[in-house]
């Protein structure tokens, strides 16, 4: 164990910095999850980290990355937070499908989706969820139909983040007449394309992130499948190992608002704001949601170096997005505490918005997979009860 | 940047697991309970024999001058078994302490010599009944207490396997000023690690009892309200892990960020082990209430440990003093005094 950076390392953060300090925007860009336009602006900026040939740095050369391991791929990520940087709006792309398509995906697959993936020229959304098969993953009901060299899509996707706006989706599909875990086979398809009817749904805060996915005879390339047919469920199950396991979340997002957290309750003792500024109780929250920050960045350390080591990720994976998710949510439940009454309060565009993220830390117990169905992962597959 | 442990840490923690937990498992505790002691003189000498006891005594006195990470990988395998005796303590306390005052003292001639740490920050010394000497804390200062001039009051205490003392002495040897910052630390780290390795004991005992117990015709621990208890709790222990690892990798710099870290471990793995606890207890239901399981054990080393070594608000002091007065995020996950990240 040897916890410091090689002088390497610390010469790639003050790269990145510096590239950053540059070229980030100084205002922050409207939501993408708000308007078209906030949606193409961060396209935009996705454009500009990629001319900086920043857009996946972990991925190799010739899919667009630059071929970095994950150490480096931390310290970026520190350096992105830190910076404030636009979020990433093809999070589903370069954070989920991306990896996959990296294990699952043939060389001319990757060759074809990955480079406008990680440039942000084709955004992706995810189209796994059905209004009948929520945390049953395993009971879709939308078919791919096998027509020569097409499939024929059918079916009724829901609560697709980013779907209102993308240009891809990946989705689950089954062989018609197959059942539950068997017969399914993960395939891609263009939200523009005919038969592809897009509803967007509004979330609590008011955007439209997320939509419903109607699909009417869809016909799609055989191209598009990833994997072998029927292996849909095994690719899936892949994705969501990435999806909670080191990718979706890194620690540099919590960190960065628990350092503000600190300095919120700072300025509010300094200040004697309204009460709460003399309760030790917030005082102690303020402190836990620091801790639980550098927890977090000490685990993914930890989860990094096992797998460069040549470890795989597996159910613990599960512990991770149960362990983030509950730690946002305290820490901006503390972050309205400490404001009290001005909690309820809407904050003009460019203030620091600790109502919205609360509310999107809200949600952080639900997608990618609910925390009651990680807790019977790690119960099942970690400690090994019984099903 | 390497956050993995090396094959040599694992294999003596592997050791430290196969042999605490052959000569200190639920027959032993229970023996000993029966008798009414604490010690288990042979189990001692293994123990001393395994060389577990030398890890991080400086070789010039006779120790293997490793690391606390070393000794922290041993002090989670001492929580997993319960271990009545006062490895932790003596071994990764007391003894490099008098190492470094009084090298040549004849007590460090004997690799079986356990020493009780008094610090002004507990109240009560553990284990000096089984000592054969006694460091107590005064201005600065350590005194050396040699057993035999030690005054010995027993304070009852809830953990069957632990025995605290009131400490007054007829004749003691000022040994000059000592590290007791060092020691502190070390105290705060080697308990924390005891806690990540009862609150695992804690789960493991809940999951062997949920799927071995019946009801409804089927095994409790496929019921999801039971699979939830330990689910939480196993979370809580695979991110009390790596602050324990990172605060003993930490330890030697001795900067207020190294202070943090510890203080930081000592936090997440009691929380963890109280958690733990407290769902093996529910998980056990009617039996958890009782003396007829042990996890009571767990519950009980826990409680102790959490306060030892400085209670929650002191170590929760130590994070806001580096939370308040340094900087804070990402770029500050491995920062030290007087460089950059």
């Amino acid at each position: 164990m040897h916890l410091a950076y090689t002088p390497e390392q610390q010469a790639f953060r003050a790269q990145v910095r510096a590239w950053l300090q540059r070229h980030v925007p100084a205002a922050p860009l409207e939501h993408y999850d708000a308007t078209r336009a906030g949606f193409e602006a961060h396209r935009a900026w996705e454009a500009t980290l990629k001319s900086g040939d920043w857009g996946m740095v972990t991925w190799p050369v010739e899919y667009g990355g630059r071929g970095l391991d994950l150490i480096q791929w931390l310290i970026f990520e520190e350096e992105y937070y830190r910076a404030g940087a636009p979020g990433r709006v093809n999070q589903n792309g370069i954070f989920l499908l991306g990896p996959t398509l990296m294990e699952f995906g043939t060389h001319e697959q990757k060759q074809r989706f990955l480079p406008p993936m990680a440039s942000g020229a084709e955004i992706w959304a995810q189209a796994w969820s059905e209004p009948q098969a929520g945390s049953d993953l395993a009971g879709v009901r939308a078919t791919a139909r096998r027509d020569g060299d097409e499939y024929v899509l059918n079916g009724h996707k829901i609560w697709s983040s980013r779907a209102a706006f993308a240009d891809w989706a990946f989705g689950l599909f089954r062989e018609p007449g197959s059942e539950r875990h068997k017969g399914m086979s993960l395939i891609f398809f263009q939200l523009d394309q005919p038969g592809v009817t897009r509803n967007p749904i509004r979330k609590i805060n008011g955007h439209v992130g997320f939509a419903e996915i109607l699909l009417e005879d869809v016909r799609v390339p055989v191209f598009n499948r990833l994997g072998d047919e029927g292996q849909g469920w095994h690719i899936c199950m892949a994705t969501a190992g990435f999806e909670r396991g080191l990718m979706l979340r890194s620690p540099a997002r919590y960190q960065v608002a628990a350092a503000a957290l600190a300095a919120l309750w700072l300025d509010h003792k300094q200040r004697k704001d309204g009460e709460s500024w003399a309760d030790p109780a917030l005082e102690a929250d303020v402190i836990r949601a620091h801790v639980n920050a550098d927890a977090y960045a000490l685990s993914i350390y930890q989860t990094a170096s096992r797998l460069i080591a040549g470890a795989k990720i597996g159910p613990e994976a599960s512990t991770n997005k149960i362990f983030w998710s509950e730690m946002d949510i305290h820490l901006h439940q503390t972050a309205l505490a400490i404001m009290g009454p001005a909690a309820e309060l809407l904050v003009p565009a460019g203030a620091h918005d600790w109502l919205d993220d609360y509310i999107f830390a809200l949600a952080g117990p639900i997608y990618a997979g609910s925390n009651e169905i990680q807790r019977n992962i790690i119960a099942e597959r970690m400690l090994g009860l019984p099903r | 940047m390497d956050f993995t442990l090396s094959e040599e840490q694992m294999m003596f923690a592997q050791t430290a697991r196969t042999l605490l937990t052959d000569r200190c498992g639920p027959d032993h505790w229970r023996a000993m309970m029966h008798q009414g002691t604490a010690f288990d003189a042979a189990r001692w000498a293994a123990i001393v024999d395994t060389g577990l006891a030398a890890l991080i005594v400086p070789e010039h006195a006779g120790g293997m001058g490793l690391t606390e990470l070393d000794f922290a990988l041993i002090a989670i395998e001492a929580g997993y078994a319960a271990l009545p005796e006062p490895l932790a303590e003596s071994a990764g306390i007391a003894v490099p302490m008098l190492a470094s005052l009084a090298p040549d003292h004849p007590l460090l001639a004997d690799p079986a010599t356990i020493v009780a740490m008094a610090p002004a920050i507990n109240p009560v010394v553990a284990s000096a009944d089984v000592a054969q000497a006694i460091l107590v804390e005064r201005d600065g200062h350590a005194l050396l207490v040699p057993r035999e001039h030690a005054i010995l009051t027993p304070v009852p205490t809830i953990d069957p396997l632990r025995r605290v003392f009131h400490l007054e002495w007829r004749k003691a040897y000022d040994l000059g000023v000592a590290d007791w910052a060092l020691a502190r630390d070390r105290g705060a780290l080697f308990a924390a690690a005891q806690g990540l390795g009862l609150a695992q004991r804690c789960v493991d005992l809940a999951v062997a009892y949920a799927k071995d117990r019946t009801q409804f015709g089927k095994p409790i621990g496929s019921y999801q309200a039971v699979k939830h208890h330990l689910a939480s709790a196993q979370v809580a222990i695979e991110f009390a892990r790596p602050v324990v690892l990172a605060a003993a990798a930490d330890c030697p710099a001795r900067d207020i960020y190294a202070a943090a870290r510890v203080s930081e471990a000592k936090l997440v793995a009691l929380a963890a082990a109280d958690t733990a606890a407290r769902a093996a207890i529910q998980v056990h239901g009617a039996m958890g209430y009782s003396w007829e399981v042990d996890v009571h054990l767990f519950l009980k080393r826990a409680l102790a440990l959490t306060h030892a070594w400085g209670t929650p608000h002191f170590h929760r002091s130590r994070v806001a003093a580096r939370v308040f007065k340094r900087p804070t995020g990402p770029d500050t996950t491995f920062a030290r005094e007087g460089h950059d990240a």
